[in-house]
């Protein structure tokens, strides 16, 4: 739970839905689709007529920014603004073969894209617009100068406007006012603030944590989003379900597509009050953690990183917040699974740590991990997993006991070490 | 006064979480709090009025409300609030604790709260100078002093890592549970903590890193500091700004978990909310970097922790800065001794030498010379104190004035033609008893709710009566047989004299006479008759007596008026029923003629 990264379809989609309610004075068609592996193609030209009359823009939807400088921008096939679908159907494919590297060095497949019109305009017509959540402030950088260059001489071409939490909307109108670029055009003065403030408003409502269109056109009264990037705060899904509608929390690219039993630790986490994070760091790594909490399941991984080198690190995750056996047993027997998918000839490790809990019941919880190893007790053995467990917490001794005795009776390599020892130091003990 | 808490601080605790209370007492009782930590708790949809803990061997009643309002006026001295409401309400339960501008310090556990509101109550906490421990915390400990909820862990873990007396470290983590590894680890190395905050996993917290360094900084148990950051964010360059401005002189160890996220294209997020880097200088290397350039003491791990805590702990101690600790006894928790108790008393004890009332042994109040009178054994038990001498007065007033009303009444009736029927003393006089209630003396009861009803809804006289001739009840208390204005019942005149003269206030008689001169003027016999000026009078001495209008509530619908009935009724009762044991009458039978047969 914390902010989360959003597809630009869905920010545009969510501007669309809430358009009237913010932008009176100006007009926004919403001409986007997103498409993906599973679109369906007919539908989407049935119910979008546009796309086989327009001239297109396609860029790939997949968190990343940069696309105009890593060439995946398509606007032209001989001259600007002149695709056509089939055009841009065939360059999708094309896209879509092979992994693509950035020239951040992220790599992946692409297989998400966002599609709109052509829209020609004047450089001189690019606007930039961000807010962002700053502690006891919100953030609105303008710029009469949008484009992919905002970022060099950004202290020149950008003005910033803080708003306080608690500004009231006179407040606020004010501010942005006086905070507005000298070089927007005085006859577009009056619009850009109004625009400016309502994209406030509608940044502050929807829950965003950070919102940029770069760059966004106005043209008479016409708005043209160009580009937009977001992160939502996911913890406000709660209230703003109906809102938002459905949304799409992706994992940013150049991760390992989520595979179905990291989604389902994903949504057991949603269910449960506790938490139960999980992801695949390298599903061939040596090392596996199963970690409680959220502070020491973080040094864990720092420890092994330091100790035996970031590549063998399989997984993160962590488990806290007094889970139930039964979440306990469902969270390990996921990682355990995964472990023994593929053999290492130097064996497996498997890092059962945490620090001393406060309120969760050892016991309790090893008892879910405890049945989880029964359940895969023939796969550990073959995969040469050892097991190295350090905790400490209510119960402890008793979850301690058990665990060993389980391992033991299983033929399981083990060894046990409580709030005596120092937290990570089964990682030393287990890379040697 | 330094430190966030004393062993005077108190807490309202929102919600029933009793294995984290009764976490609270034990503490308390282990370092020898005289005083429990938690003074009420609030539960939203709490029957109970009250739910037991153990305070040692002790059972101990602490008080519960269904606000926190309610809480705050009933425990002003209880400046600290504990939220443990779920993500889902406890911005608005914190909304509301902030509204009552109370508290010094609020500490929320809820993690996911949406980031927005756990702002904007941030703000209002920092314009009320509030320290807000969290969202996503487990707590806070002043070591010695007072325990936030489950901070620290067990009581056996808690001994182990000296957090039940006062070492020379002040922690500050954003984890609860590294807190308490870090809180163990200081222990290890050095004389341990004197105080410590897990301030909370989440991006926005509320109190953070440098308030409350500076608080520590402040603080003379406190010679130096460890603060364990986190990849994400960037309140640690606040505390670095803090140190180059000179605002903080103490040592710092320092460390920040998460160098590991940088080996990761894209962002990683980790188990905080707060743990994801949206910059580099967020990441927890950059920070690192930093700290051990602006002189903070930071290992290369977190693993070189422990050493760094040895060394400054020692030249610390070489400097004389810090000085030996006596080790104080632990007050070993009694476990075993506790007992669940079935029953509650609150108004008598009779395990001393001498039983008492309310506190006061018996002779201290049975014979004339000690001053006590009926009355004032009434108010001790039945109201636990002893009441101003022109309420007992009051009370044996209505005793005497309504023990008895002639052998035709139905209650008197009755128990006489039990006694005719053989029957006992006690055996006769519940007969009687058992036929008080709505229609036989309720009138008391009825009188003091409907009249308090209509004068706290504002309504005028001829609004009350016009509302109960709506309602189709007639007025309770209002109406005599033959009884008028012109006639007036002169035990009436006597209650209302001795009410104008002696009580404190009478708004409510004030208001029963206007209403009184509504129902009159329709029809003479209706006046303010003994039952209703009784059941009055005693809201009018509740009133004077400062009891808060719920409270005055309770004793109406809990039928403490119908009780004076009960009491100086039964005197007149067992009159009637020694007179038929005296003059040994026989079993009664209805006469024939006396009864309609119509079949």
């Amino acid at each position: 739970m914390a902010q989360k990264p959003v597809r630009e379809f869905f920010v545009k989609q969510l501007f669309a839905k809430e358009w009237d309610r913010y932008f009176t004075r100006l007009n926004y068609q919403f001409k986007s689709v997103l498409i993906t592996p599973e679109t369906q193609i007919e539908g989407i030209l049935k119910a979008n007529t546009w796309l086989q009359k327009d001239n297109l823009v396609v860029k790939p939807d997949m968190l990343f920014g940069k696309r105009g400088i890593n060439n995946l921008v398509l606007y032209k096939n001989k001259k600007a603004g002149d695709v056509v679908w089939d055009f841009a159907k065939k360059w999708m494919k094309e896209k879509s073969k092979n992994e693509t590297v950035l020239k951040s060095g992220q790599k992946g497949l692409l297989t998400h894209y966002i599609v709109e019109p052509f829209v020609p305009h004047e450089q001189e017509d690019e606007y930039y617009i961000a807010a962002t959540s700053q502690g006891l402030e919100d953030v609105l950088y303008l710029s009469a100068a949008g484009g992919i260059d905002i970022e060099s001489g950004w202290d020149e071409k950008v003005t910033t406007v803080f708003i306080a939490l608690d500004d009231d909307e006179k407040k606020i109108k004010d501010k942005i006012l006086k905070g507005l670029p000298k070089d927007v055009p005085t006859a577009k003065k009056n619009i850009f603030a109004d625009f400016a403030t309502q994209f406030y408003f509608f940044f502050r409502d929807m829950h965003f944590a950070y919102l940029e269109l770069n760059p966004f056109v106005i043209k008479g009264k016409d708005l043209f989003l160009l580009d937009a990037v977001a992160r939502m705060d996911d913890t406000a899904e709660f209230v703003m379900k109906e809102k938002w509608g459905a949304v799409e929390f992706p994992a940013s690219f150049g991760m390992n597509k989520k595979i179905p039993e990291v989604e389902a630790i994903e949504k057991a986490d949603h269910i449960s009050g506790s938490s139960l994070k999980l992801s695949i760091l390298n599903k061939k790594g040596r090392i596996w953690t199963l970690v409680a909490g959220g502070g020491a399941s973080v040094v864990y991984a720092d420890t092994i990183a330091d100790l035996a080198g970031v590549s063998e690190l399989a997984n993160y995750g962590e488990y806290s917040g007094g889970p139930t056996a039964e979440e306990t047993r469902f969270y390990a027997a996921t990682v355990f699974d995964l472990m023994t998918r593929e053999k290492n000839p130097n064996g497996k490790i498997l890092i059962i740590g945490g620090a001393i809990a406060n309120f969760t019941d050892v016991a309790k919880t090893f008892e879910g991990i405890v049945l989880a190893m029964k359940e895969y007790k023939d796969q550990l053995k073959k995969n040469k997993v050892k097991i190295y467990v350090r905790r400490g917490g209510p119960n402890y001794q008793e979850g301690l006991k058990n665990i060993k005795k389980t391992a033991d009776e299983l033929g399981l390599y083990i060894e046990v070490y409580g709030p005596e020892t120092h937290v990570t130091e089964i990682v030393r003990l287990s890379v040697g | 006064m330094t430190g966030l808490f004393n062993k005077k601080s108190q807490a309202i605790f929102w919600n029933n979480n009793t294995e984290a209370i009764q976490r609270m007492l034990d503490y308390d009782y282990t370092v020898g709090r005289e005083i429990p930590s938690v003074a009420a708790l609030v539960i939203a949809a709490g029957a109970r009025k009250f739910e037991l803990f153990f305070f040692g061997s002790e059972q101990i009643r602490i008080p519960v409300y269904q606000n926190t309002q309610q809480a705050v006026e009933n425990h002003p001295e209880a400046r600290v609030f504990l939220n443990f409401a779920s993500f889902r309400t406890a911005y608005e339960v914190t909304v509301d604790a902030l509204k009552l501008k109370h508290f010094k310090i609020i500490m929320i556990t809820a993690e996911g709260i949406p980031e927005r509101m756990a702002r904007m109550i941030n703000v209002e906490a920092r314009k009320q100078h509030i320290t807000l421990i969290g969202p996503a915390s487990v707590g806070g400990i002043t070591a010695g002093a007072f325990r936030i909820a489950n901070i620290g862990g067990t009581l056996e873990n808690i001994i182990h890592s000296k957090l039940h007396r006062s070492g020379s470290c002040g922690l500050v983590t954003r984890s609860g549970g590294l807190f308490n590894e870090l809180a163990n680890i200081i222990a290890q190395n050095s004389d341990g903590i004197a105080e410590g905050i897990a301030i909370g996993g989440d991006r926005f917290v509320g109190t953070t890193f440098v308030d409350y360094l500076l608080l520590m900084e402040k603080d003379p148990k406190i010679k130096y500091m460890l603060m364990l950051g986190e990849v994400g964010g960037t309140d640690e360059y606040k505390v670095i700004e803090a140190v180059k401005e000179g605002l903080i002189t103490k040592p710092i160890i320092a460390w920040c978990i998460g160098t590991i996220a940088e080996n990761f294209s894209g962002s990683v997020q980790f188990g905080h909310a707060g743990a994801s880097a949206n910059s580099n200088m967020e990441t927890a290397r950059a920070k690192n970097t930093a700290l051990k350039e602006a002189g903070f003491i930071v290992p290369d791990t977190f693993n070189g922790l422990p050493d760094m805590i040895q060394k400054t702990f020692a030249t610390l101690k070489k400097e004389g800065i810090i000085e030996p600790i006596v080790e104080p006894e632990v007050r070993e928790l009694p476990v075993a001794k506790r007992k669940n108790k079935n029953f509650i008393c609150t108004i008598s004890d009779d395990r001393g030498d001498e039983a008492t009332y309310a506190g006061i042994p018996i002779s201290a109040v049975a014979t004339p010379d000690t001053g006590y009178n009926i009355g004032d054994v009434v108010s001790l038990l039945w109201f636990k104190k002893r009441y101003p001498k022109w309420a007992t007065d009051f009370f044996e007033t209505v005793l005497k004035t309504v023990a008895d009303h002639g052998p035709a009444v139905s209650g008197a009736h009755n128990a006489k033609v039990t006694a005719r029927a053989g029957k006992s003393v006690v055996e006769s006089l519940v007969t009687g008893l058992l036929t008080i209630g709505p229609r036989f003396g309720g009138a008391i009861d009825n009188a003091a709710k409907y009249f308090k009803f209509a004068q706290d809804n504002n309504m005028t006289a001829q609004e009350f009566v016009a509302y109960m001739k709506n309602q189709a009840i007639p007025i309770p208390g209002i109406g005599h047989r033959i009884k008028s204005l012109k006639n007036p019942d002169k035990r009436v005149e006597g209650l209302k004299n001795y009410a104008t003269r002696f009580f404190p206030q009478h708004q409510l008689l004030d208001y029963a006479l206007q209403v009184e001169q509504e129902t009159t003027s329709k029809k003479d016999t209706l006046i303010l008759n003994v039952d209703g000026t009784i059941g009055i009078l005693m809201v009018d001495m509740w009133r004077s007596l400062g009891y808060a209008e719920t409270e005055i509530d309770e004793f109406i619908s809990g039928g403490t008026l119908n009780a004076f009935f009960i009491l100086g009724r039964s005197i007149g009762f067992i009159g009637h029923i020694l007179d038929e044991k005296r003059l040994e009458m026989p079993m009664y039978r209805h006469p024939f003629d006396d009864i309609l047969y119509d079949e």
